[in-house]
C-alpha cells in the first residue's frame, strides 16, 4: 500500500464509522470504503483490531488506527492544513473531547437500551429518562459552544458535532421504532436545529445513512442481536 | 499569575495521575483533598456531570476526567511531552489509554473484591487484556519509549495500586511467569523517582484494602 493510501473498513449503519468518514470528507481526504458487516467479520479487520474485533478501522499507508474518536483526532492531526477538526484554544479542546466521551460512555449506552427494549416498557421507559437528561445537558453544551452559530463547533462542523452527529439518523429511527420522542422542539429546540444544519452539511450529506434504510435494517439488527443473546 | 487548582483523593490513581501531569510539566497548584464519602460543594460545582475527582481548575475554568486533563496539561504548558509528536504514536498512546481504563482496571479491580464463580471470571477477563498490554510494552523500558509517557501515568493503577491489592487478596494474576515484561515495567516504573513521588504510601493504601476485606466478610 501507497505510504498515503487510505481506507476505511466499517459498515454504512455504524455510526462510529460515520464519524471516521466525516472527518474525512471536512479534510477532502480520498479514501477506499471497504464495507464490512456485522454479521462475519473479514480477516483484515480481525488482524488490525485484535484487541476489539471492531469497526471502525482505519488504515493510513498500511497502518490501523482504532476506535472513532481517536481516528478522527488522527485525522484532524494528520491533514492539519484542511479545516480544524478540534479547537484550537485547550481549554476549548478538553471541553469538546469531555462531552464526546459523555456522548459514547454515558449517553449511547441509555439510546441503545432503548433500541433494545423491544417490547419491555419499563426497561424502555429508564432508558429513556437517563438518554433524555443526556440530551438536556448536550443542548445546554450546544448553547455554550455554538455562541449562537450552526453548530458546537461554530460557524462549521467540530469534533463534538461529528461525535453527536454519528448518531443523528439512529436516533431518528429510534423514535420511528420505539415510538418516543428524543430530539423535539419542546425539549431541545437548539439540538433539533443543529440536527438539520448537521444533516445538510456537505462533509455530511452523502454519507448519512437513508432513514429508511436504517430503519429496516434495525430490526434486523436487534432481532440478530437478541438472537446471539448479546444485548 | 495563571492560577491552578486540584481537586483529588490521596488513594485515587486517578488523581495521582493529574498530579504526575502537572509535576511533570514543573506547573505550580494548590492540592485540595476531597473526603469522597462527604464530597465539597466546590467540586460538586466543578464537576456536576460526574461529582468524582479529579478535577484541574485552571484560571477558574475546570476540566474533568483524568485523561483528557492530561491531554489538556500536555498542550497548555511546556514541558517534558506527555503524548508523542507523531499522530500515529499520538493515536497509539490514546488507545492504549483508554484500553488500561475500560478493559484493564474494571477486571483487575473486581477480580481483587468478588469470589467464587465472579472472580474466577473477572481474572480470565483481566488475564485477557493484560496479555495485550504484555506485548505492547515488549523491549521496551516505558510504554512512551525511553521516557515516561500518558500510557505509562494512565497504568499507574497496574503498576503500583493492583501489585498492593493482589497480594493482601492473594490473587496471583500478574505474575512474573505470566506476565514478565509488565512486572518488568512495573519494577522500573515504581523505581523511577519521579513515579515515587506521585504514589500514595504503601501501608496506608494496604490498610483501605484490608478494611475492605473485614467489610466484606462482617456479619449482615
Amino acid at each position: 500500500m501507497a505510504a498515503d493510501e487510505v481506507k476505511v473498513l466499517g459498515s454504512w449503519s455504524s455510526p462510529f464509522v460515520l464519524r471516521a468518514r466525516i472527518a474525512l470528507n471536512i479534510k477532502c481526504v480520498e479514501y477506499e470504503f471497504l464495507e464490512e458487516t456485522f454479521v462475519s467479520k473479514s480477516d483484515l479487520l480481525l488482524k488490525s483490531n485484535p484487541v476489539y474485533k471492531k469497526f471502525p478501522v482505519f488504515i493510513h499507508g498500511g497502518r490501523p488506527i482504532c476506535e472513532s474518536l481517536i481516528i478522527v483526532q488522527y485525522v484532524d492531526e494528520v491533514w492539519a492544513s484542511g479545516p480544524a477538526i478540534l479547537p484550537s484554544d485547550p481549554y476549548d479542546r478538553a471541553n469538546a473531547r469531555f462531552w464526546a466521551t459523555y456522548i459514547d460512555d454515558k449517553w449511547h449506552p441509555s439510546v441503545r437500551a432503548i433500541l433494545m427494549a423491544d417490547g419491555e416498557e419499563a426497561k424502555k421507559a429508564a432508558a429513556l429518562e437517563e438518554a433524555n437528561k443526556g440530551l438536556a445537558l448536550l443542548e445546554d453544551t450546544f448553547r455554550k459552544c455554538s455562541k449562537g452559530q450552526k453548530f458546537f463547533g461554530g460557524d462549521k462542523i467540530g469534533y463534538l458535532d461529528i461525535a453527536l452527529g454519528g448518531f443523528l439518523v439512529w436516533v431518528r429511527v429510534i423514535q420511528i421504532l420505539r415510538n418516543v420522542s428524543l430530539i423535539d422542539e419542546s425539549k431541545t429546540p437548539n439540538l433539533l436545529k443543529w440536527a438539520q444544519h448537521f444533516s445538510d452539511d456537505a462533509a455530511v450529506k452523502d454519507v448519512l445513512p437513508e432513514t429508511q434504510r436504517l430503519l429496516e435494517f434495525a430490526k434486523f439488527y436487534v432481532a440478530k442481536v437478541k438472537a446471539t443473546g448479546n444485548n | 499569575m495563571a492560577e491552578v487548582k486540584m481537586f483529588g483523593a490521596w488513594g485515587s490513581p486517578f488523581s495521582k495521575r493529574v498530579e504526575m501531569g502537572l509535576k511533570l510539566k514543573g506547573v505550580e497548584y494548590e492540592y485540595i483533598e476531597e473526603d469522597l464519602n462527604n464530597k465539597s460543594s466546590l467540586l460538586l460545582n466543578y464537576n456536576p456531570v460526574h461529582k468524582k475527582v479529579p478535577v484541574l481548575v485552571h484560571n477558574g475554568k475546570p476540566i474533568a476526567e483524568s485523561l483528557i486533563i492530561l491531554e489538556y496539561i500536555d498542550e497548555a504548558w511546556e514541558g517534558p511531552d506527555i503524548l508523542p509528536k507523531d499522530p500515529y504514536e499520538r493515536a497509539n498512546a490514546r488507545f492504549w489509554a483508554k484500553f488500561i481504563d475500560e478493559k484493564c482496571m474494571p477486571p483487575m479491580w473486581k477480580a481483587c473484591w468478588s469470589i467464587g464463580e465472579e472472580r474466577a471470571k473477572a481474572k480470565e477477563e483481566a488475564s485477557e487484556a493484560l496479555k495485550f498490554l504484555e506485548n505492547e510494552i515488549n523491549g521496551q523500558k516505558f510504554f512512551g519509549g525511553d521516557t515516561i509517557g500518558l500510557v505509562d501515568i494512565a497504568a499507574n493503577f497496574i503498576g503500583y495500586w493492583f501489585r498492593i491489592a493482589e497480594e493482601i487478596v492473594g490473587l496471583e494474576l500478574m505474575t512474573q511467569d505470566k506476565y514478565p515484561n509488565l512486572c518488568k515495567w512495573a519494577e522500573e516504573y515504581c523505581k523511577c523517582s519521579f513515579v515515587k513521588e506521585n504514589l500514595p504510601p504503601k501501608d496506608k493504601l494496604a490498610d483501605i484494602f484490608k478494611g475492605i476485606i473485614q467489610a466484606q466478610s462482617a456479619p449482615k
